[in-house]
């Protein structure tokens, strides 16, 4: 069933990308430009008159990614060689479970993430326990299971560069990602 | 330092000595492999053996020359004397080496060749070896290709210089595959790469929108390749002929697969597969498309490698707690583990000689490559880094390449022989992780003439 989720949304995914490759222009291969001439007098034309008006940014719209990922927090991490949800990260696990509970149409993909320090396929499988553990505490609070996927990108996604402790710790990591059913 | 070669050779014996000695001991006869032998290695006497490698002449003559001279230095058991100190000029096959003038450089083996268009256009490569302190002709041999291929005459050259000179099969006509890296650490572009062993004619097979992981040859069908593409939302492990570049899924599972591996003959796939968050090793017969399920505890269990007959299949498990090596039969039953020290081993993988597993060690803040019998005694580690990961077998089973991190930098390809001398970084010197070495291209030539000259060394 995940499996078969995980397809179709591939295949939706790359018949996006084939529509916006048609739409977009086709890329045009460098072509040497003549050098502009210098311009004599003002590089621009008159001085622009008038006010300027300002204002807050709008909040992010209740219900969507962005709403998701600034209000609630789309990123909980893990201690070295654990996929045990930290008591710190619970606060945040249960407020996505909230969120979710209130935009019943969203689905998510849990994306588990490890350090460098360790071999490929291990990592790969090491991040799927982790991703795993969110989706299991989702669960748990009343999130329906089929509304949750879950990938392990092991240490092939880091968020975090350098070889330090701290980046390490950045990227031992599950991220919730939107899939459908809210605007960005 | 004191190491148990287990692959004994001649050329491992002509290291452990001064030049004088050296000379006297490449006319032993190679040891018979599988005979263990210890050997005093001390890195301080240390010698490769000195072989003039005279420009061969001919179109792409020059050309041959270099690439046999870079295979045999970066193997360790051999040193290209610098051709700008060759007294001896005009060197041609109909004749043998002025011996005097080549001992005099300190050459203990002297290559020359030629190169000999045909009238079908093919090229003739005929070469001759020479011991100019025993004054007797080592080997001779002559390939014929067409001009394109003289690259891959080379490599069958050195082929057949290593194995004379060594007692051992060769690995240069072969083949890495690997996945090359461009980008920063956070933007990461990673493509299937394939290349010649020396790392010459790189070839992408992907286009770098996916992530690759764990390319691997089928060792019976070398044009046959697997290999795992990670995507944003998929993962899939894919079949593909090199020929035709037919590619195919191996099939939708219900679960995030990995590590896939052929056995042997081809005829089958190990891998795993991940459910609800749970790494176990499946099997899959290639011709029904059966799929059987090996282990089935809650531990991690991934990157098997077969036996070389096929009938065991060693993996990595952390059911005990920490990573650990195991083996199994090739049905599942009989797991038990076979390493025995401390830290985590991952990414195993058996030898194409059947007696050893090479494995990626975890401890005391660094990376290591290391092999231990396949029972797992006799441990031994390669080389250590801060970080360094896969070992994967050269076809004579002398080396194993594997990928290697600096600190905060670039992951390259390196190799390590057997006794953990030579550590160099592999021909290819770009970005890469991941390689996997092919077999050789094709069978080396079953008569190299040994002994049927009139002034053939003694054999």
């Amino acid at each position: 069933m995940k499996t078969s989720r995980i397809i179709t949304l591939a295949m939706v995914g790359c018949a996006v990308a084939a529509m916006s490759a048609c739409a977009r222009k086709p890329v045009e291969g460098a072509v040497p430009t003549e050098p502009t001439a210098p311009t004599t007098g003002p590089a621009y034309p008159t001085a622009p008159t008038g006010p300027i008006s300002g204002g807050n940014m709008g909040a992010a719209a209740p219900g969507s990614e962005q709403d998701f990922v600034v209000n609630v927090g789309d990123r909980i991490y893990f201690d070295l060689d654990s996929y045990d949800v930290r008591p710190e990260a619970m606060p945040r696990l249960d407020a996505q479970a909230q969120w979710l509970a209130r935009y019943p149409q969203v689905t998510v993909r849990i994306e588990g993430n490890a350090d460098e320090r360790g071999t490929r396929e291990y990592n790969l499988a090491l991040g799927a326990r982790r991703a795993e553990a969110v989706r299991t505490y989702l669960i748990n609070r009343g999130v329906p299971a089929g509304r949750i996927d879950t990938i392990s990108y092991g240490k092939e996604r880091p968020i975090a560069e350098g070889s330090s402790e701290d980046s390490w710790a950045r990227n031992r990591n599950a991220h919730t990602a939107i899939v459908s059913g809210a605007p960005r | 330092m004191r190491l148990n070669l287990l692959l004994a050779s001649a050329a491992a014996l002509a290291l452990t000595a001064s030049s004088v000695q050296t000379q006297a001991q490449v006319q032993a006869p190679p040891a018979q492999a599988g005979q263990p032998v210890e050997v005093e290695i001390d890195q301080g006497v240390l010698k490769p053996l000195q072989i003039a490698v005279v420009p061969f002449t001919g179109d792409h003559g020059t050309d041959i020359s270099n690439v046999v001279s870079g295979n045999l230095r970066r193997s360790g058991f051999f040193e290209p004397l610098d051709p700008a100190g060759f007294i001896e000029t005009g060197l041609t096959l109909a004749n043998a080496p002025n011996f005097p003038q080549w001992t005099q450089i300190g050459a203990q083996a002297v290559l020359y060749g030629a190169v000999t268009p045909r009238a079908d256009n093919r090229l003739d490569v005929g070469f001759r070896l020479y011991d100019p302190y025993r004054q007797c002709q080592l080997v001779s041999y002559q390939f014929t290709a067409t001009q394109e291929q003289w690259r891959r005459i080379a490599h069958k050259i050195s082929d057949v210089i290593y194995q004379r000179m060594t007692g051992e099969a060769g690995f240069f006509d072969s083949r890495v595959l690997f996945v090359s890296e461009e980008g920063t650490q956070l933007n990461r572009i990673n493509r299937l790469t394939i290349a010649d062993q020396d790392g010459f004619n790189p070839t992408y097979l992907t286009q770098g929108d996916e992530v690759i992981m764990s390319p691997r040859f089928s060792i019976s069908q070398p044009d046959e390749i697997t290999y795992v593409a990670l995507g944003k939302d998929y993962s899939r492990i894919y079949l593909r002929n090199l020929t035709t570049g037919r590619t195919e899924s191996l099939g939708e599972f219900d679960g995030q697969v990995l590590a896939p591996r052929f056995s042997n003959d081809g005829n089958k796939i190990a891998f795993s597969i991940i459910r609800n968050g749970n790494t176990d090793i499946y099997v899959m017969d290639l011709r029904s498309r059966q799929l059987s399920r090996l282990t089935s505890d809650p531990g991690i269990d991934t990157s098997p490698s077969f036996s070389p007959d096929g009938s065991q299949i060693v993996f990595n498990s952390d059911r005990s707690g920490t990573a650990r090596l195991y083996v199994m039969r090739a049905d599942g039953s009989g797991q038990r583990p076979i390493s025995r020290g401390g830290g985590v081993y991952t990414a195993p993988s058996w030898s194409p000689t059947g007696n050893l597993i090479a494995f990626t060690k975890q401890g005391g803040g660094r990376f290591s490559t290391g092999v231990m019998n396949a029972d797992g005694s006799g441990e031994r580690i390669l080389s250590s880094s801060y970080f360094e990961e896969g070992p994967n077998w050269a076809p004579n089973g002398r080396y194993v390449m594997f990928a290697r991190q600096t600190r905060g930098g670039d992951t390259r390809l390196w190799t390590v022989d057997l006794s953990g001398r030579v550590v160099a970084q592999a021909g290819y010197n770009g970005r890469g992780t991941d390689p996997a070495w092919s077999p050789l291209l094709d069978a080396p030539p079953s008569n190299i003439g040994l002994g049927q000259g009139a002034d053939s060394c003694p054999a």
